[in-house]
């Protein structure tokens, strides 16, 4: 069991997401950055589909009631382990009544907390990832207690200090493909997205990135179709929106442009006021 | 009837294949027809096949490096359709109340027709409506065959809030929020049905390709259901179709 003391600013629980109920209008939710939720349970020995916390910006303080192991992978909020700061990317040792804390947002916006076997909240659906409407919780609320597999307390610790490339966070570039309406945009707009910066608006969460810079727009809606985590709309007003994992299952904006999958776990630890640019990889260009 | 198909790549592990840009039940026939062939062939790599008005979106587990060779076989089994084959349909019956304390845009939908409060729950409830598919929120169906006479833009500001269960007009379309959330439509009334419980195996009862109709009941009989509903015992009447 691991008590919540303080929740932090957004944390929940995710694994990679919940799959094949799409149909019924379901999103796939999961850890919005998947490579490095699963780089947090692979260091610890766990399945990467374990579920893990994910937080934002300023992390929760956690207190353990048994003895485990944990791993910190993602963006750096400058655990600490009673105290004393611990590293990421490292599995750890966690006695019974140790706190787990954090403190100054170093680098990235979202980090993952994984645990020996992970987390064991509420499964719904083949997934525990939260989301509003389908788990009985939809964020990891302040002193509620959370359950972990406490009879995994043994962890793999040959992987210890693996070096993590910091382009994952320092890159601006966002690989795209062509999306399903790329072909109806002008010349001219086909340019403009691959030449200019775009910058991330306020409005952005789990759900979707919003950017600053309008594009011009004269494109009709398009008959109400399915999207994917990773599709970039376009609204009427111009307005590009990037969706993300808790994204609905369908829309009717254009979608111009597609994510690559690598790349909505990159633009997963940028936040408002951080500026992309969008490539195109060179050999998708003629797969159309 | 054979379409002229569109396939396209869409991310690295997904195709679209997009039929004529209509809402049609032509379209949304043979669309389900191929997206259960799909789904029969039982792909090892599939993870899911999607429908919507003019589209089907087939997700594989895996990053495709030839578009050409997984196009091709999708468009051996669309060739491979019997176009008469039938698939089983449900009609579902399902209970609303038009009762001023759901029906909070009625009176405002009257005045601006010219028909009576009454005239617009006879006309709502004369039509059969299609199940083309569910998409925005879980449970929310996307249903054709609103009558004309009752197609009312959406509301210029959008509700921040609107009731789970409430039955609403946005332009063309209608259908029912299976959750609380904000929304623009015109608010006629409200169901006590549950179209999305996450808790069973098939968390929607309805599928895309079904019919359904709405049916009148007074405040008592709505809250008497939703006493059922509650409890986990109601049976929403329905009756088996040909498609």
């Amino acid at each position: 069991m691991v008590k919540v003391l303080k929740s932090g600013l957004y944390s929940t629980i995710q694994d990679l997401g919940r799959y094949s109920y799409q149909e019924y209008g379901v999103p796939y939710s999961g850890a919005m950055d998947a490579y490095a939720a699963s780089l947090a349970n692979m260091l610890l020995g766990n399945d990467k589909n374990a579920a893990v916390m994910e937080i934002t910006m300023m992390g929760p303080t956690l207190e353990f009631n048994c003895d485990t192991g944990i791993c910190i992978s993602g963006a750096n909020l400058s655990p600490k382990l009673n105290e004393k700061p611990i590293t990421l990317n490292q599995p750890t040792s966690v006695k019974r009544g140790d706190k787990l804390s954090f403190g100054k947002l170093i680098f990235g916006f979202r980090s993952y907390i994984a645990v020996s076997g992970g987390f064991k909240t509420e499964k719904v659906m083949n997934s525990y990832s939260m989301y509003q409407g389908i788990t009985e919780q939809s964020t990891v609320l302040k002193n509620s207690d959370l359950l972990i597999d406490a009879s995994s307390k043994s962890f793999d610790t040959k992987h210890a200090g693996v070096k993590i490339s910091d382009s994952h966070f320092s890159t601006k570039h966002i690989e795209v493909f062509k999306g399903p309406e790329f072909d109806k945009l002008s010349k001219a707009q086909q340019d403009l997205l691959f030449s200019q910066h775009f910058t991330i608006a306020k409005e952005n969460n789990r759900m979707a990135y919003q950017l600053v810079e309008p594009l011009e727009n004269s494109l009709e809606p398009i008959i109400t179709s399915s999207v994917l985590p990773g599709t970039i709309q376009l609204t009427p007003s111009g307005k590009l929106i990037v969706l993300m994992r808790d994204c609905q299952t369908t829309g009717g904006y254009p979608r111009i442009l597609q994510l690559k999958e690598s790349s909505i776990n990159i633009l997963a630890q940028k936040f408002t006021g951080n500026s992309i640019q969008f490539s195109i990889p060179a050999f998708r260009l003629s797969s159309r | 009837m054979i379409y002229e198909l569109t396939y396209k790549t869409y991310g690295e592990r997904s195709i679209l294949i997009e039929w004529p840009m209509a809402i049609d039940e032509h379209i949304l026939s043979d669309i389900l027809r191929f997206k259960e062939k799909i789904k029969n062939r039982s792909i090892e790599e599939l993870v899911e096949v999607r429908s919507a008005y003019n589209s089907l979106l087939v997700v594989y587990n895996y990053e495709f490096l030839s578009f050409n060779d997984v196009v091709y076989n999708l468009k051996e089994l669309y060739s491979e359709i019997n176009q008469h084959s039938k698939s089983k349909r449900k009609q579902w019956k399902i209970p609303v109340c038009y009762d001023d304390v759901f029906g909070i845009d009625l009176e405002e939908m009257a005045l601006e027709k010219g028909l009576t409060k009454e005239a617009i729950i006879t006309l709502y409830s004369k039509a059969v409506y299609t199940v083309y598919f569910i998409g925005f929120l879980p449970g929310f169906m996307y249903l054709g065959g609103l009558d004309k006479k009752l197609h009312t833009p959406r509301k210029a500001t959008p509700r921040l809030k609107i009731d789970k269960g409430a039955v609403a007009i946005g332009g063309e379309q209608t259908g029912v929020y299976p959750s609380e959330s904000p929304g623009g439509w015109n608010i006629i009334g409200n169901s006590p049905i549950d179209f999305f419980n996450p808790k069973n195996k098939a968390p929607c009862f309805v599928n895309a390709g079904d019919t359904i109709t709405f049916k009148p009941v007074s405040l008592k009989t709505y809250n008497d259901i939703k006493t059922l509903v509650d409890a986990g015992v109601y049976q929403i009447e329905s009756e088996v179709i040909d498609g």
